[in-house]
């Protein structure tokens, strides 16, 4: 006996917005505005899944023309967004081999002038073991970095990279070296490499701004806030604050520093959560143009661990902050929240990510000594290492099997998630923290992560009815 | 207004390359604002498939009712079709050259190599 087969929803994520109705398709990252007989189709195999016959009965029976079903239908089937029988699960591909590298971070040191409490180089989660390494990163290594980026970029015209720390600004001459030099080097193959550095600002000079905008370097400063809660947790070994000095310094970096992008990068914990407080001095009282949070990583144990009830705490404020940015965009204003404008991007290109981020794909962490991990936070850790430029450059063979078991497909928590495409499992420094295993899906952000997602598309959904034209930034 | 909308860029991208596949060829459409789907095809081009025309009774070229030369200098001469011929007015004036007479000479007019 043949069995009948019958229609019904594809993976998705149903949402309103601005008085319409959407679908957001997975695998794909498809959104589809669904309409008089796309909306009927769709509710009706939500209820109950329906032969094909049944189903277009159904619908002439509520005076639709059979040529306008089918070819509804058929459009629906085409996108994935309903389907019959029992079609596989479907990926992104695992990557082509030796894929090019695109953007190394460096770091630099493993010095710091701080000692913030939620550092994940230094506080009670550290993994990173740098007692054997040098302090500083020599211009030796930092070379023979930028020419294993050079040598591994394949086709890449533009590659990219990133100084990080420890704080960066304690090997500035190094950064000066490196600059010069893969611009030489890159120049003569006729690429391109941008910069970009993450810094705490206390070793900010003249001097040193004027050289970063005249090489575009972008910069990310790490504060949390006002003086009251960013010296809560930054401060100097001494225990005192570091926000009276940073924040004339921050002053002069946004006045003088005009080719590139200077953005802040707030770490929540549990002692700092007042995010619209956090974001309005940053860009009302220091003159931030872009402002982005995230909470510190941490086992649940710690002091500094933000912890589930405080966490959604958090959530429900970013979605406060997130509407605010929904009011900016309808009037085709300028909102600086750009954990939204972040996510608003990846929504509007319809991203599906085979991986979380582009660690051990397009990017790598060098460390002082030359040791080559799968990003900067694993840097001098005992997992995650891939060969060191000093010696034979990229361990291809410890590359290639990351990449086979970080990607989604091998994420199986994530297998039946509707926010796949965008989050792909989450963190893998973070999964670390919290399981010991690189490769486990954030079990503990899930909920969250989703809720984040479906706001974001609600204002996407909003945007894309009542001022689609400011969608336009987030194209390439 | 189609009743199942495409959004975000993605899924304009699947729209595109779905009309990409199966939609039909718009290039020559004539007055195309007020009939969509009705194509053009000029005499001569290569996409008009007639019997007598591309091949003879036989499914041959022997005995075709017009030279298959004319294919090629219509397209040449007369026609707009994108990326038939290549362009004789500024990137390769020399191209007919050694053709005199097409009936005669055809076989010289060579593959461009850009």
């Amino acid at each position: 006996m043949t069995a009948v087969q019958e229609y019904r929803p594809a993976e998705h994520h149903f949402f309103e917005s601005a008085g319409g109705e959407f679908l957001y398709l997975v695998p794909s990252g498809a959104v589809f505005g669904l309409d008089g007989l796309s909306k009927e189709i769709f509710h009706l195999l939500e209820q109950q899944t329906l032969s094909r016959e049944a189903l277009i009965g159904t619908l002439i029976g509520r005076g639709y023309r059979l040529d306008e079903i089918e070819s509804t239908l058929h459009d629906m089937e085409y996108y994935d967004a309903v389907v019959s029988g029992n079609p596989k699960t479907k990926f992104p591909p695992l990557p082509a081999a030796e894929f090019p590298l695109q953007r190394i971070v460096l770091n630099v040191t493993n010095q710091c002038n701080l000692a913030c409490g939620y550092c994940y180089e230094y506080s009670d989660d550290k993994i990173a073991k740098p007692q054997d390494k040098p302090k500083y990163m020599s211009n030796e290594v930092a070379e023979a970095a930028i020419d294993t980026l050079i040598r591994e970029s394949a086709g890449r015209p533009k590659l990219h990279v990133t100084f990080f720390g420890g704080e960066t600004l304690l090997n500035f001459p190094m950064l000066q070296q490196s600059v010069d030099y893969a611009n030489r080097k890159a120049g003569a193959l006729g690429k391109r490499v941008d910069y970009s550095l993450t810094t705490n600002a206390t070793l900010l000079t003249e001097e040193i701004v004027d050289f970063l905008a005249e090489h575009r370097v972008g910069v990310t400063v790490s504060i949390d806030g006002d003086k009251e809660l960013h010296d809560r947790m930054r401060v100097f070994h001494n225990g005192a604050g570091s926000y009276d000095i940073i924040a004339p310094k921050i002053k002069m970096l946004l006045k003088r520093h005009r080719t590139n992008s200077i953005g802040a990068r707030v770490t929540l914990s549990s002692q700092v959560r007042e995010v619209r407080r956090i974001y309005n001095h940053l860009t009302q009282e220091l003159g931030f143009q872009g402002v982005g949070f995230s909470p510190a990583t941490a086992n649940p144990d710690r002091l500094y661990a933000i912890g589930n009830q405080k966490m959604d705490d958090v959530v429900d404020q970013f979605e406060e902050l997130a509407w605010d940015y929904r009011d900016y965009a309808l009037k085709g204003g300028q909102h600086y929240f750009t954990n939204v404008s972040d996510t608003l991007k990846e929504l509007h290109s319809g991203i599906s990510k085979a991986y979380t981020c582009g660690a051990g794909l397009g990017l790598l962490g060098v460390g002082t000594s030359g040791d080559i991990a799968v990003c900067h936070r694993f840097v001098d850790s005992p997992v995650a290492q891939m060969g060191n430029v000093m010696k034979d450059g990229v361990d291809h063979v410890k590359r290639r099997d990351f990449l086979e078991h970080h990607h989604v497909g091998a994420r199986p928590d994530c297998h039946t998630c509707w926010v796949r495409p965008i989050c792909a499992g989450g963190c893998y420094h973070e999964s670390f923290i919290h399981t010991g295993n690189t490769a486990a899906s954030n079990l503990h952000q899930c909920d969250r992560v989703r809720s984040w997602i479906g706001t974001c598309l609600k204002i996407y959904g909003e945007i894309s009815v009542h001022n689609p034209k400011f969608l336009e930034r987030f194209e390439d | 207004m189609k009743s199942f909308q495409p959004i975000n860029r993605k899924a304009r991208k699947m729209e595109e390359s779905r009309i990409a596949e199966t939609g039909d060829v718009q290039a020559l459409q004539e007055n195309a604002a007020n009939a969509p789907g009705r194509i053009y095809y000029p005499l001569g081009c290569a996409l008009s498939f007639a019997p007598g025309w591309e091949v003879d009774v036989s499914g041959g070229t022997a005995g075709l009712c017009q030279p298959v030369e004319r294919d090629l200098f219509d397209c040449y001469l007369g026609c707009a079709w994108p990326a038939q011929v290549p362009d004789h007015v500024s990137n390769n004036p020399d191209w007919t050259d050694k053709c005199a007479t097409a009936t005669n000479d055809w076989r010289n007019v060579d593959v461009v190599y850009p």
